[in-house]
């Protein structure tokens, strides 16, 4: 294995987004766009303005996680009575009620995981941003890690789905997603785009313009 | 480009180093020398074993779209769902934009993923060629972060642990074809060959 440990960006070749394919980067101006001799798709040496979309994707979940957690998540009238549940009071009902493995699923999914993904991604910006060096094996596998798990809080969105197609008995109960859901769907929608525009090459270009 | 058409240089899609890569017997899994990542995978048979995953998750999914998903018992009352009713709900209480969003997550894109698969993958069996199988196989990848039919699985557990207090809740046929579809449609995502599709289908065009 010949392994010349030279980087695709070094050598003036760019690896196709979507093919795969190496080929070498077309000497044009910055606004014009080179497409995949192979596929057809759009060639970018990174992901176009890759630290500025993670920001603002991450920092507008943020803001939509406060009213996600806040307001009722679902609205279940029975009998007459109202009552409004948030993520968190879901999650105590199935504590209480002696569920402990389900209440931690969906602590985890909704509460947790968002949580954990603004956390990792902010430092991975940062880590970029002020051009860290250490690591940057861990910081790969770090965002592997957080493109993996954050589809997984759309559990919440799903339960909201299905007992809203359930409970219908008639004048007996009837639950109605509340407003919570739209800013919690959001929220998932926009940390796993996050994700999608980061660009771990960042972290390796760093420590071969350092070192 | 001749020298870079060969495929056997590539670069690591998490740390773009370039690196060469021999011809590799399938099964193996090539992995980046600076980051470990995974580069690429070679599968065995993919065609042949994608192929029969995914005529089988088609036939699954009519099953779990139009047999009885659902159903929620409570003396007297009793309430049927479907796979759609949820959806269809969420669309009567106004909030269009999630209903989309499940709708899309949970079923569009799950179709979309196998149908693509099949018009991909008849013609590399047959060896002939279709227009837009290059768009459709870049589609294809595109959605795969978003099918998220496992997700909604976990979610008729949480469901049914939630009303089992209130009510007997009995699954349907579609909920085991639902199941099984999950599996099966893993089985075809996980015998594409992604290295070979490319190589083929920008072959000799
Ligand atoms: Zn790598």
């Amino acid at each position: 294995m010949k392994a010349s440990f030279a980087s695709a960006r070094k050598l003036g070749l760019v690896s196709c987004h979507d093919c795969h394919l190496l080929s070498r980067m077309p000497q044009r101006a910055a606004h014009q766009e080179a497409a995949c001799p192979r596929c057809g798709g759009e060639l970018h040496q990174r992901k176009p303005n890759s630290l500025m979309r993670t920001w603002a994707l991450v920092l507008a979940a943020m803001i939509l996680y406060i009213p996600a957690n806040v307001l009722p998540m679902t609205i279940t009238t029975t009998l007459g009575s109202v009552s409004a549940d948030t993520i968190m009071s879901g999650v105590i009902y199935f504590m209480h009620s002696g569920s402990w493995a389900i209440a931690l699923v969906i602590f985890t999914a909704s509460v947790f995981v968002p949580f954990l993904k603004f956390t990792i991604l902010i430092y991975l910006l940062l880590s970029v941003q002020f051009k860290s060096i250490k690591r940057p094996r861990d910081r790969t596998r770090l965002y592997q890690f957080t493109e993996a798990v954050g589809r997984w809080s759309m559990l919440d969105i799903y339960v909201v789905t299905i007992l809203v197609a359930l409970v219908k008995l008639g004048a007996f109960a009837e639950i109605e997603a509340g407003p919570a859901a739209i800013y919690f769907a959001a929220v998932v929608v926009m940390t796993m785009l996050a994700s999608e525009s980061f660009d771990p090459r960042l972290i390796w270009d760093v420590v071969e313009d350092e070192s | 480009m001749g020298k870079f058409k060969s495929m056997h240089q590539i670069a690591c899609h998490e740390c773009d180093l370039v690196q060469e890569i021999p011809p590799l017997p399938a099964p193996a899994t090539a992995c980046c020398l600076r980051c470990g990542s995974v580069l690429f995978r070679t599968k065995v048979d993919s065609i042949n074993r994608t192929l029969a995953w995914t005529i089988a998750g088609l036939v699954l999914y009519v099953v779990a779209v139009t047999f009885p998903f659902l159903a929620m018992k409570n003396g007297a009352i009793g309430n049927q769902t479907g796979l759609l009713s949820g959806i269809q709900q969420l669309y009567h209480q106004g909030i269009i934009s999630l209903a989309t969003l499940v709708l899309l997550t949970c079923l569009l894109i799950p179709l979309l993923q196998m149908l693509a698969l099949f018009y991909i993958f008849v013609p590399l069996k047959l060896n002939f060629r279709v227009k837009y199988a290059i768009s459709m196989f870049r589609l294809f990848q595109k959605v795969k972060p978003w099918s998220m039919m496992e997700i909604y699985l976990l979610g008729i557990l949480v469901s049914i642990v939630k009303l089992g207090k209130m009510a007997t809740i009995v699954p349907g046929l579609a909920v085991i074809a639902f199941g099984l579809l999950i599996f099966v449609l893993t089985f075809a995502l996980s015998a594409v060959d992604s290295h070979m599709v490319w190589e083929r289908l920008g072959g000799d065009s």
